[in-house]
């Protein structure tokens, strides 16, 4: 089974090489896999459907309670089965539509790795890694949305769609996070297992977050926008990512959860509301549309909503209902997408306005056609005819809403056949339009796919029965939790949804007759789409962008002294809140046990710490530095610590030398700050000061755990065999730290060697020059600065 | 005495973050001689102050007898002293070249990139 998901991405890898090593078949031979792989999960069936369930489980994060772990049952399998089966016929007709296109291997790799993501998605058991294929769909689709990166609106498109899902995976995420918590297992067989969750308290947040996450990936309204704008995306993705695949995910998941989630109120109200306005308003953006993916696009959308409505019913006859009609709809949308790639491939055209007449130049793409759209109209004996039967019957024994449920799936059902009708008459029929390309039947790498899936849309129909034994009674039990009895079958008799459905196609076929009247009728809908959520969405893209420069500016603003400021501000507030918090900080304050000559150092260490910051003179604030230092070094040896003492006392010299030497070519101090900044910085100082004596008290205070010194002491003779102990931490028990130091001084030796020898243009010589010329710069500098001030006003005036 | 050894660090710690925060160049290098010793202060403070006990190991013993004072902070700062004097060299040749290119020691000035 592993091998199964990951073969995927491996040939994903070596597919640019087998492109070029099939040259023209290449698409035939890379869908040998998916060919495979359909046979192997095929070979499941027979275990399956009778309701069996197979597992299969590899550990990968042990510590973490991740493992790889697969599940296999009627629901699974049959995405399994949709998945491979029609990927096999996009890499046959992608191969060849995509013939000569100079990245058709990047093609390929993306959509390899697209099919193993959704395998991965469908097949797992674990929550976690669940989400880790649901995360690698978005971004494979991604790619391959934006497939013809070239092209401005490809990219937008592909922006949008990504975004719109990863916001929504990140809600998944910590959906399926507390649902793990509250099941108290990441595995969806043992959740699923453990019986409902309804009553749980964290039930009512994880279910919107779950559903926040199903529904952007499932194009719910508001969110249904990404989908038909991910028609950026060359047909043969489209054709895969709509029919059984990407946007099918989120139904996926609800069905999969469906017995844990589903059942209560929320559930119910939620998915059905949310269905059915998606369902109608999908299908009546299609029926305004007049570009031929478009269309296919918007009556996706409008499937999914059926999809999900019906799971939100989650009776026994909607689970069934559901599988049917997502099996049927892969089949016929499948084809029908892969026909307008055909119809663009083969003649050139991309709207329903340019086209017509095309039988008697296209007869063979004409017959699968109006097969696969008798199928999207559910017209008897066609598998889709089942499907919308089942849809209506759940429908009209819905738990609540019946009436108003109905005439929503009636209005889209009418609409459906509009749809249809335009697909099937439309380019076919009628006066004939001069195409850019001249029409012929393609190759039959291009027309096998929709032939195939038409033709199974036909034979499911004739005989259900096919169909329902082999996988969709397993995967409706799965949805529906229990093991559901009920059968497919073509004839219902003479009933309402019979009813229901031959006067919708009798109205559908008036509104096809009066097509452009419609769209004139609704052109309102121009207007409403400036209010539209992709309006929305654009607005609140730009909102972040122009937010994060504004924050950027603000932040980042170039002055070093504002992120001293910032930095320091934050440690003050937070150290001091914390400080003021502790409930009993003890300052041990005691002037007790101090020595005359300490006090001395110490006061004489403040005062020139005071003079260096005030004194204006730069060769007195380095005097006034350097007797800091010595002090320093004092103090370092009053307190036992004579190798520092030392050591400072030597880096001090060399400091005072350095500054003299170096600093010296720089001007004189000049008063630069205004009084108030002068005000505001003392304070900031002051306070790190204040803090930071508050902070040594509090600490030497407050020592709670013994040290690592012990250990030093007592071993550095025995095991570092010499006597000063500061000296073998340095050079034995801590040797690598002082190498590393080493290689710091080496590093900032050559830097300095480097800045000094790096000479650009012609400099001054002497010191005395440099000076002159510095000081003679700043001021032509300052000279051009007021001309230019006053030239400015005189401007301004 | 570790009360005027925090007063101390305090005051260098102050004088130190007000030199930073200077507009001049030549300031801010003053400002971190001063916040590096403040640093190492701190270290050597709260490891605890110890008068005339060095961690010396006397000759023909194995071990200190009795009271000693903390090696490990003595290591840390002398590390420190000798790594602030890396950085400081480089800060100050670094600020030497920039007043060289860009001609000015106002960091108000030296802003732009170009």
């Amino acid at each position: 089974m592993l091998i199964a998901v990951l073969s995927c991405f491996i040939l994903a890898c070596f597919a640019p090489w087998v492109h070029r090593l099939g040259g023209r078949q290449s698409g035939w031979l890379l869908s040998l896999l998916p060919a495979a792989l359909f046979v192997y999960f095929a070979s499941l069936l027979p275990e399956v459907s009778q309701g069996g369930q197979l597992q299969f489980a590899y550990p990968w994060f042990p510590g973490l309670q991740i493992q790889l772990s697969f599940l296999i049952d009627g629901l699974s399998l049959l995405f399994a089965l949709l998945i491979t089966g029609i990927g096999f016929f996009i890499l046959v007709y992608g191969g060849r539509y995509l013939e000569g296109h100079q990245s058709l291997g990047r093609f390929y790799i993306f959509l390899l790795g697209f099919m193993g993501s959704m395998l991965g998605l469908v097949l797992s058991d674990n929550l976690i890694s669940l989400f880790v294929f649901w995360e690698l769909t978005t971004i494979t689709s991604f790619m391959l949305i934006g497939f013809n990166h070239e092209q401005e609106d490809a990219r937008k498109k592909a922006h949008q769609g990504l975004m719109v899902t990863v916001l929504g995976g990140l809600a998944l995420m910590t959906g399926l996070i507390l649902l793990g918590l509250a099941a108290g297992s990441f595995e969806l067989s043992t959740i699923l297992a453990s019986g409902t969750l309804t009553e749980h308290s964290l039930y009512l947040p994880m279910l919107l977050l779950i559903l926040l996450g199903t529904f952007t990936k499932s194009a719910q309204t508001p969110f249904h926008f990404w989908l038909p704008n991910a028609m950026a995306a060359p047909t043969p993705v489209s054709a895969y990512l709509h029919s059984a695949t990407m946007v099918k995910a989120g139904v996926y998941l609800m069905a999969r959860l469906h017995p844990s989630l589903g059942g209560s109120e929320a559930w119910l109200l939620i998915l059905t509301l949310f269905g059915a306005v998606t369902m109608v308003t999908g299908i009546f953006l299609a029926s305004r549309a007049t570009g031929i993916k478009r269309v296919l696009a918007y009556s996706t959308v409008m499937a999914l909503g059926t999809l999900t409505m019906l799971l939100g019913l989650g009776t026994e006859k909607a689970a069934l209902a559901a599988v049917t009609f997502l099996l049927a709809h892969a089949l016929y949308k499948g084809a029908l997408f892969m026909i307008a790639g055909i119809l663009d491939h083969s003649a050139g055209v991309k709207d329903f306005r340019d086209v017509g007449g095309l039988r008697s130049s296209m007869p063979a793409t004409t017959a699968v056609a109006i097969l696969a759209s008798l199928s999207l109209a559910g017209i008897i004996p066609l598998f889709g005819f089942v499907g919308k039967e089942l849809l209506l019957e759940a429908v009209l024994s819905a738990s609540i809403w019946q009436i108003g449920l109905t005439v929503a799936t009636l209005v889209a059902n009418i609409m459906v056949v509009l749809v249809a009708a335009i697909m099937a008459l439309t380019p076919w029929f009628g006066k004939t339009v001069e195409t850019p390309k001249k029409p012929h039947d393609p190759n039959v790498a291009l027309l096998i796919g929709p032939a195939l899936l038409a033709v199974l849309g036909l034979l499911f129909g004739l005989v259900p029965a096919l169909a329902a034994d082999g996988i969709l009674t397993a995967a409706a039990s799965a949805v529906y939790g229990q093991p559901v009895t009920l059968g497919l079958s073509l004839w219902h008799g003479i009933n309402l949804p019979l009813m229901l459905t031959i006067s919708s196609l009798i109205l559908g076929l008036i509104m096809f007759r009066f097509w452009a009247g419609w769209r004139h009728m609704t052109r309102f809908m121009q207007t409403a789409e400036k209010f539209g959520p992709e309006v929305i969405y654009e607005r609140l893209m730009l909102g972040m962008t122009s937010f994060a420069s504004w924050q950027t500016k603000t932040l980042q603003n170039g002055y070093l002294r504002n992120y001293l400021i910032t930095t320091l501000g934050t440690v003050i507030i937070i150290v001091g809140w914390a400080l003021l918090r502790v409930q009993h900080l003890e300052l041990h304050i005691s002037f007790d046990d101090i020595k005359i000559h300490e006090f001395a150092i110490v006061a004489l260490l403040i005062l020139s710490a005071i003079i260096a910051v005030v004194v204006r003179s730069f060769l007195a604030a380095v005097a006034m530095l350097g007797a800091l230092g010595f002090g320093v070094a004092l103090l370092y040896v009053f307190f036992s610590a004579v190798d520092v003492g030392i050591t400072q006392v030597l880096v001090e010299t060399i400091t005072v030398l350095l500054l003299v030497l170096v600093l010296y070519r720089l001007p004189e101090f000049r008063s630069l700050s205004s009084t108030a900044n002068r005000i505001r910085d003392a304070i900031i100082a002051g306070a790190t000061g204040l803090l930071m004596t508050v902070l040594v008290l509090a600490i030497t205070g407050a020592r709670q755990l013994e040290g690592i010194s012990e250990y030093f002491l007592q071993n550095s003779g025995p095991l570092g065999h010499g006597r000063n102990v500061v000296n073998v931490i340095l050079v034995d028990f801590r040797a690598l730290d002082t190498l590393g130091e080493l290689f710091v001084l080496a590093l900032v030796a050559i830097g300095v060697y480097a800045m000094i020898h790096l000479r650009t243009g012609a400099l001054p010589v002497t010191n005395s020059d440099r000076r002159a010329a510095f000081n003679f710069r700043r001021a032509q500098k300052e000279k051009s600065k007021a001309e230019q001030q006053t030239k400015e006003t005189g401007e301004s005036s | 005495m570790t009360t005027l050894m925090a007063i101390l660090i305090g005051t260098f710690y102050a004088a130190a973050i007000y030199m930073m925060l200077r507009r001049s160049v030549v300031k801010l290098v003053i400002g971190l001689i001063l916040l590096s010793n403040a640093a190492n202060l701190l270290i050597f403070t709260v490891a605890g102050l110890e008068r005339g006990t060095p961690p010396l190991i006397p000759k023909g013993q194995d071990v200190i007898v009795g009271a000693a004072a903390d090696p490990l902070a003595q290591a840390v700062i002398l590390t420190s002293i000798v790594i602030g004097f890396g950085v400081l060299a480089f800060a100050v040749v670094l600020i030497h070249r920039a007043c060289e290119v860009v001609q000015t020691d106002d960091m108000n000035e030296m802003k732009g990139t170009d």
